[in-house]
C-alpha cells in the first residue's frame, strides 16, 4: 500500500440480518485530505464509517488503516488503534453527566498521565479553537445544537488523532452554524495534519471544504471525484444529488404496490 | 383459520429467545467481572455510584423501614397479647426484620428507586450514542459505565437493608414501648437473647448481598440491552422492576429454605 494512502478499503461487504448493506466498496483515503462520503439515507454510509472504526465487523473484504488490518484486530488492538482516531457523532454524543470541560478532558484523562494543570491548558486550547472557551462550565443540556457539535469536535481532536471521522456533522444546524462547523473541520484537519472522512448529505457545504467525494447508492460506490469534477459531472445520480431533484436514479418513494391495487383492495388492511 | 402449530411455534420461539437472553446475561456478568478491576482501581467511579444508588435511596429506605416497624409493632402486639406474651414483641419485630422484611422490602425498594434509575441512565446513554462514542474513544463502556454501577449497587444494598431493619426495630419500639406501654427492658432483653448473630443477622446480610447482586445485574443488563429508543428504554425500566421483584422473591424462598431448615 502506498504510504500516502491512510485508509484503503477493498471489496467491503456487510450484511445486516441477511440484508446486504455494503456490496463491494472500494475506496482509498489519502493522508492529509478531507474526503466526503455522500448518498441518500440508508445507502450504507454510516455502516461504512463503523466498519472503518472497527465497531462493525464486515462480512467480506478488507479495511486497512496504516499498516493495520482493522477487520482482523482483537479488541485490545482496536482500542490501541482508536487512540489515534477521533469521531464526531451525528448529534455530538456528549456525556450528559459531565460539563463541557470534562467532556473534552475525558480522552485526555483516560489515555494520558498528564497533570490537572496540563489537562486544563489543553482543554481550554481545544475549546478556544472551536470558539467555546467561555462555555467550558456549561452542561450539555445548556448548549445549542451547533455548540454541542463544536464541543464534540473539540473532544474528537483532543488527542490530536491521525484520522477524524464525522458522522453527519451538519444535520439539524442553521446556515451559520453549518458554515462554522464546515470551516472548523477543514481548519482542524489542516492544523493537525490529520485525515478526515466525513459522511454527509450536505452537498453544497461539502463541495466547499472537501478534497474528494465518493457517492454511494444501494451499498455501492457509484461516482467519485474532486469537487470540480462533481460540479461538472453528467452522471444522472450526481446531478440529481447536486441539484436536489426528486426524479432520478435515487428513488424518493419507498417501494410500494401500484396505487390502484392498494386503494381498490381496502378490505385487505381492515 | 389460524395455523394450529403457530401457538407451539410462538412458545418455542419465546423459550429460545429467553434462553438466549439468559446466556447473554451470563456473558455480560462475566465481562463485568473481568473489567471490574478498573472500578476498584479508580475508586471515585464506584464511590459516585454508591452515592447515587445508596445515599440517595436512604430517605425512602428509612421512612419505609419506620412504617414497616410501626405496623409490625401493632400487629405483633395484637397477636402476642392473645397469648399473654407481649414482652416477646422485641424478638418478633427483630427476627421478622433481620431474617425477611429487611432484605426483601429493602431489595424491592432498591430495585424501584435505584435499579430503575441505573437502567434509565444506561439506556439513555445508549440511545444518545454516548456508549458508542466512549467505545470509539478506546474506553470500554463496560469498565467505565457498567462495572462501577454494578458494584455501587452490590455494596449499597446490604447497607440499605441494615438501615431498613434498624429503622424497623426503632418503629416497633416506638409503637410497642412508647405508645402501648410494653416493658422497655423486656423488649430489648428478649431481642438480645433471641436474635442469633450467625442464624439471623448473618443470614439476613447474605440475603441482602445476593439481592443486591441480582438487582444490580438486572438493572445494568436491561439498560445495556435496551432498544435505543424512548419506548425501548421505558420497556427496559419496566422489565428491571418486574424481573428484580420476581428474582428477589424467588431467591428469598430458595435462600430461606437452605438457611433456616430445621433451625428454628
Amino acid at each position: 500500500m502506498s504510504s500516502d494512502i491512510l485508509v484503503d478499503i477493498e471489496d467491503l461487504h456487510f450484511n445486516y440480518d441477511g440484508r446486504p448493506v455494503l456490496q463491494g466498496i472500494n475506496m482509498k483515503i489519502p493522508r492529509g485530505k478531507v474526503v466526503a462520503i455522500m448518498g441518500g439515507s440508508g445507502c450504507g454510509k454510516t455502516t461504512l464509517l463503523r466498519c472503518i472504526g472497527g465497531q462493525l465487523r464486515p462480512t467480506g473484504g478488507r479495511v486497512r488503516l496504516e499498516k493495520h488490518q482493522v477487520c482482523e484486530m482483537s479488541e485490545s488492538e482496536l482500542y490501541r488503534l482508536r487512540r489515534k482516531m477521533g469521531m464526531l457523532f451525528q448529534f455530538g454524543a456528549l456525556f450528559t453527566d459531565m460539563n463541557v470541560f470534562e467532556n473534552v478532558a475525558f480522552p485526555l484523562r483516560e489515555h494520558t498521565d498528564l497533570g490537572d494543570e496540563m489537562i486544563r491548558d489543553l482543554v481550554l486550547m481545544k475549546l478556544e479553537a472551536v470558539g467555546l472557551r467561555g462555555a467550558h462550565r456549561l452542561m450539555p443540556a445548556e448548549l445549542s445544537g451547533g455548540m454541542a457539535r463544536r464541543v464534540a469536535l473539540a473532544r474528537a481532536v483532543a488527542l490530536d488523532p491521525m484520522l477524524v471521522m464525522y458522522d453527519e456533522p451538519f444535520t439539524g444546524l442553521d446556515p451559520i452554524a453549518l458554515g462554522v462547523i464546515g470551516q472548523l473541520i477543514r481548519k482542524q484537519n489542516d492544523a493537525l495534519g490529520a485525515t478526515s472522512i466525513m459522511v454527509t448529505h450536505d452537498i453544497h457545504e461539502s463541495l466547499l471544504i472537501v478534497d474528494y467525494i465518493y457517492f454511494m447508492n444501494g451499498g455501492r460506490v457509484v461516482a467519485e471525484g474532486t469537487p470540480d469534477e462533481i460540479r461538472a459531472s453528467k452522471d444522472p445520480l450526481v446531478h440529481q444529488f447536486v441539484y436536489a431533484e426528486a426524479d432520478g436514479p435515487v428513488r424518493f418513494d419507498y417501494p410500494a404496490p401500484p396505487p390502484a391495487a392498494e386503494f381498490l383492495n381496502r378490505g385487505a388492511h381492515g | 383459520m389460524a395455523d394450529p402449530l403457530s401457538l407451539f411455534r410462538k412458545l418455542g420461539h419465546a423459550t429460545v429467545e429467553r434462553i438466549w437472553r439468559l446466556g447473554f446475561a451470563a456473558r455480560f456478568l462475566f465481562a463485568i467481572l473481568v473489567h471490574s478491576g478498573s472500578s476498584f482501581r479508580r475508586l471515585h467511579l464506584t464511590l459516585r455510584e454508591i452515592y447515587f444508588s445508596g445515599v440517595l435511596s436512604l430517605l425512602i429506605i428509612l421512612v419505609s423501614g419506620l412504617f414497616v416497624g410501626l405496623v409490625l409493632g401493632l400487629q405483633g402486639y395484637e397477636t402476642l397479647q392473645r397469648y399473654g406474651s407481649t414482652e416477646a414483641l422485641g424478638i418478633l419485630v427483630a427476627l421478622s426484620l433481620t431474617r425477611e422484611l429487611g432484605p426483601v422490602v429493602a431489595g424491592l425498594l432498591f430495585a424501584s428507586r435505584a435499579g430503575s434509575s441505573v437502567t434509565a441512565e444506561i439506556g439513555l446513554m445508549k440511545a444518545t450514542e454516548q456508549l458508542k462514542a466512549m467505545d470509539m474513544m478506546a474506553v470500554n463502556p463496560i469498565a467505565r459505565v457498567v462495572a462501577p454501577r454494578f458494584w455501587g449497587g452490590v455494596i449499597s444494598m446490604p447497607l440499605l437493608a441494615a438501615m431498613f431493619s434498624a429503622m424497623g426495630v426503632l418503629g416497633g419500639w416506638l409503637i410497642g414501648v412508647v405508645f402501648i406501654g410494653v416493658d422497655d427492658g423486656a423488649f430489648w432483653s428478649q431481642m438480645q437473647a433471641g436474635v442469633d448473630f450467625r442464624f439471623d443477622i448473618w443470614n439476613g446480610i447474605i440475603k441482602s448481598i445476593v439481592f443486591g447482586f441480582a438487582v444490580s445485574l438486572i438493572a445494568v443488563f436491561e439498560g445495556f440491552d435496551s432498544v435505543p429508543t424512548a419506548e425501548g428504554v421505558s420497556r427496559a425500566i419496566t422489565r428491571t422492576v418486574v424481573t428484580s421483584a420476581m428474582a428477589i422473591l424467588a431467591l428469598d424462598f430458595i435462600l430461606t429454605s437452605f438457611m433456616f431448615r430445621g433451625t428454628s
